[in-house]
């Protein structure tokens, strides 16, 4: 098969155009490098997604079909991908969501922007468990500041008072107005003592740069139009392509990094979608920001006889130490709540409020080492498909208007039915605990032996499992959750989840944080690279997304995606200056 | 279809890039406190409608039959059932949920063999019981038949199949309708629209028992 070469040699190549990648080619470019930058997925612009549509205007009412969060949410993609499959080792689990498309998650993530805390970057010197980070948070609080004044995010500085230590000050637009329900549950969780505060999500609540503010339609998933929320093509690759100095490729799969005999990176090539004809890149230096499972897949795929276990895989640790969030849920119903006053509850698209980890392990003696923040949902949300599914099995249990119980339990149809869905409509508040693994060495992805993906390239096999630490986390959060929705006067909407079903922790990849799978560290023979995102074996080799990370903390990675490539940019630019690379 | 294109235009082109981008010099993020600023700040022009577009791929599953005529006959009785019309709104199929059902039919095909089984489960359980089928049955015996299964938790368990056919159904109905323009207007629900949030108002929070001055301590957009 013929290879088509690029004439030209960039400075770099960057693989992957979500946050790690956009962050890259923006700082790279706006620096003066000239860069190739390359993205599985086709051109993609949210200015053209599905705002404001309603269901009625689609055949399916926004089902699932194609998509798994529904058919106008803005991710390509999905945990299955025609012609892209992955395996398990017997007996575990895991389960991959990839989003093909430019901006990659940035257009589906939540919105959820938490920096890391002191503490994160540290946990082995709390409980003893994992590795702490070769770096404190010190070293990226710069990055941070500077990330929340470019991209923009809402929230507040807590009160010393609250005891979120862990919880770093940061540079925030003003938050949305909490929503009533939201007020329910701050003013019931005080009784409990779990703190209650705004949210912190990178949405304009006040124009930035040419951003205009939210207009507060509640849907962020979909791809926001005047691009008031974060995504990558919405905020860093517009910059970054107006330098001049970025070739965006699209539809361009990485096959693996190409080295010369002294084993520096010289380029990646790719399989094009367009043409299914295979092309090589040449870079002087190659930043790998593919998604944290597909980076370790390159790697382990870009084998040769000075690298014959992949790529910056001299330590053996590449695919190990992955991680993904816990996550559980449960929801309740409010007999305040029900039959609820018509006005538009919208609000951003996510919650206004939620709490933060909020326990210290060690002084409260809990069973189980790091940490949960609790996300909020719920109230009078657009009506969508699924609208109310299964009633039956909680009609019954508030009884009839007059008080008066139903002798035949749940379910109907007829008169009384149509009027429960009115009454049962806007009733609801849930909780999703997002928790911290600890990160283990035998939780971790590998080349499939016998497997490859439409294109011929061998693909992931998982072995992950959650260990008694993640498990007895999620017990933990069944039973806050309960105790919160009982608090606040309501049922629960299903039955808490039991040890039958390890509490209802959901299977790992289920929260889409992957991180972890090529992480730094000092030791050249523990971690495969450095404290800058350098291979420790081949030195114009970096990672710029999830795989470096050491440990998981309970916060989403987004934020700590974008300030660590961020600084893994900036290093590239010091050490070419200095002509180390 | 290729699922792999989960439906989308391989030709969007961003037309913004080069345009409107932010840049670090341009830092207005600060001030901008009064009710002129903000909305100022929202003022963006928002082009919307309630207009139904069918992608060729969904044209293709609507051009195709899958409920036959006594099947649809039996949907659209069984659906109005449910839902029947009262003096907010009309009833299921006149919120077109006989269409809706049909497409997903088709859409998610695993449904087909549970609702066309449950359907002739239906009309298999009318004949042995008052010698019809269903759709040919009063109101009051098809009512009579529908208290068998509608209500799982005191359901005979030898009506199980139908017990769990009638879940499934309801459940199909209430999206159907609700997610009409019928439904949505009947639940009054008042979103999906440019605004300005400022928060839940008085009688909201009376009903709660909440107060904001519960967060004074925060200073909100």
């Amino acid at each position: 098969m013929q290879i088509k070469e690029s004439p030209k040699t960039y400075d770099v190549c960057i693989v992957g155009s979500g946050a790690g990648g956009g962050m890259a080619a923006k700082t790279l470019a706006e620096a003066g490098a000239t860069v190739a930058l390359l993205e599985a997925g086709p051109m993609f612009d949210s200015a053209v997604g599905d705002m404001f549509k309603w269901p009625y205007q689609s055949p399916r009412r926004g089902a699932p079909t194609h998509r798994p969060f529904g058919e106008f949410d803005a991710a390509y993609g999905g945990w299955e991908i025609d012609g892209e499959p992955y395996t398990r080792a017997a007996g575990t689990q895991f389960d991959w969501f990839r989003s093909r498309m430019l901006g990659g998650r940035t257009n589906h993530f939540g919105r959820i922007s938490l920096r890391f805390g002191p503490k994160d970057f540290k946990r082995k010197s709390v409980d003893g468990l994992g590795d702490d980070w070769p770096i404190s948070y010190e070293d990226i609080k710069p990055y941070y500041d500077r990330i929340d004044k470019m991209i923009g995010v809402f929230g507040v500085n807590f009160d010393r008072s609250l005891g979120l230590d862990n919880e770093p000050d940061g540079f925030f637009l003003p938050p949305p107005t909490p929503r009533a329900y939201e007020l329910m549950v701050k003013k019931n969780c005080d009784k409990l003592d779990i703190p209650v505060v705004p949210s912190r999500l990178s949405i304009l609540t006040r124009p930035l740069g040419k951003r205009p503010a939210c207009h507060y339609c509640s849907q962020c998933n979909r791809g926001c139009s005047t691009h008031s929320n974060f995504s990558s093509p919405s905020v860093l690759l517009p910059p970054a392509l107006e330098t001049g100095n970025v070739t965006l490729i699209t539809n361009a799969m990485a096959r693996e990094v190409l080295t010369d005999e002294e084993g520096l990176a010289t380029g990646v090539s790719y399989v094009s979608k367009d043409d299914n004809m295979e092309y090589t890149i040449r870079a002087k230096t190659v930043v790998l920001a593919a998604s944290a499972c597909e980076t370790a897949r390159l790697m382990l795929n870009s084998k040769s006889s000075r690298y014959p276990n992949g790529l910056g895989n001299s330590s053996g640790m590449v695919g190990k130490y992955l991680m993904d969030s816990t996550g559980g849920d449960l929801a309740g119903i409010f007999p305040q709540m029900m039959d609820g006053i018509p006005y538009n509850e919208d609000g951003v698209g996510g919650m206004h409020m939620y709490m933060p980890w909020w326990i210290d392990n060690q002084k409260a003696k809990l069973d189980f080492p790091r940490g949960y923040h609790i996300e909020i949902w719920g109230g009078r949300n657009m009506p969508s498909y699924g609208f109310l599914g299964g009633i039956h099995n909680y009609n019954a249990k508030f009884g009839n208007r007059d008080g008066s119980q139903r002798p035949n339990g749940g379910g109907g149809y007829g008169a009384q039915l149509k009027d429960d869905y009115r009454r049962f409509y806007g009733a609801m508040v849930g909780f999703s605990g997002r928790g911290e693994p600890v990160a283990l060495e035998s939780n971790y992805c590998e080349i499939d032996p016998n497997v490859v993906d439409k294109w011929g390239i061998p693909v992931l096999r998982f072995n992950y499992e959650w260990s008694e630490h993640e498990i007895l986390q999620a017990k933990h959060m069944q039973d806050t959750f309960e105790e919160i929705i009982e608090t606040m006067g309501g049922k629960l909407l299903w039955n808490k989840a039991g040890a039958d079903s390890n509490y209802g922790i959901h299977a790992p990849g289920r929260i889409i944080h992957e991180v972890g799978v090529a992480r730094m560290g000092k030791d050249a023979k523990k971690a495969p690279v450095n404290e800058y995102c350098q291979s420790h074996d081949c030195k114009n080799l970096f990672v710029a997304d999830g795989s470096s990370f050491v440990s998981m903390a309970d916060k989403n990675p987004t934020w700590t995606i974008l300030a660590l490539s961020l600084r893994t940019s900036e290093y590239i630019i010091d050490q070419k200056k200095k002509g180390n690379i | 279809m290729d699922k792999q294109n989960n439906g989308m235009n391989r030709r969007t082109s961003l037309k913004y890039m080069g345009g409107a981008a932010a840049s670090l010099a341009s830092l207005s993020w600060v001030g901008c406190d009064s009710p002129e600023d903000t909305q100022e700040a929202h003022e963006h022009k928002h082009e919307t409608s309630d207009e139904l577009k069918i992608s060729e791929e969904d044209q293709k599953l609507m051009d195709q039959q899958f409920f036959t005529e006594h099947e649809m006959q039996t949907v659209t009785v069984l659906a109005n059932l449910i839902i029947p019309a009262d003096d907010r709104s009309g009833n299921a199929s006149g919120a077109g949920v006989p269409e809706f059902i049909e497409f997903m039919m088709k859409d998610q095909p695993w449904h087909q063999t549970g609702m066309r089984g449950g359907l002739r489960w239906l009309d298999i359980e009318s004949q042995r019981q008052f010698q019809s089928k269903f759709i040919e049955l009063s109101e009051k015996q098809q009512k009579q038949l529908l208290d068998q299964i509608a209500y799982p938790e005191v359901a005979d368990p030898r009506m199980s199949q139908g017990v769990n056919f009638f879940n499934n159904f309801r459940d199909f109905v209430a999206t159907g309708f609700f997610t009409s323009k019928m439904g949505i207007d009947d639940l009054e629900y008042k979103g999906n629209t440019a605004n300005v949030w400022k928060g839940s108002p008085p009688e909201v929070l009376e009903r709660l028992g909440v107060s904001y001055d519960d967060v004074s301590g925060w200073d909100f957009a």
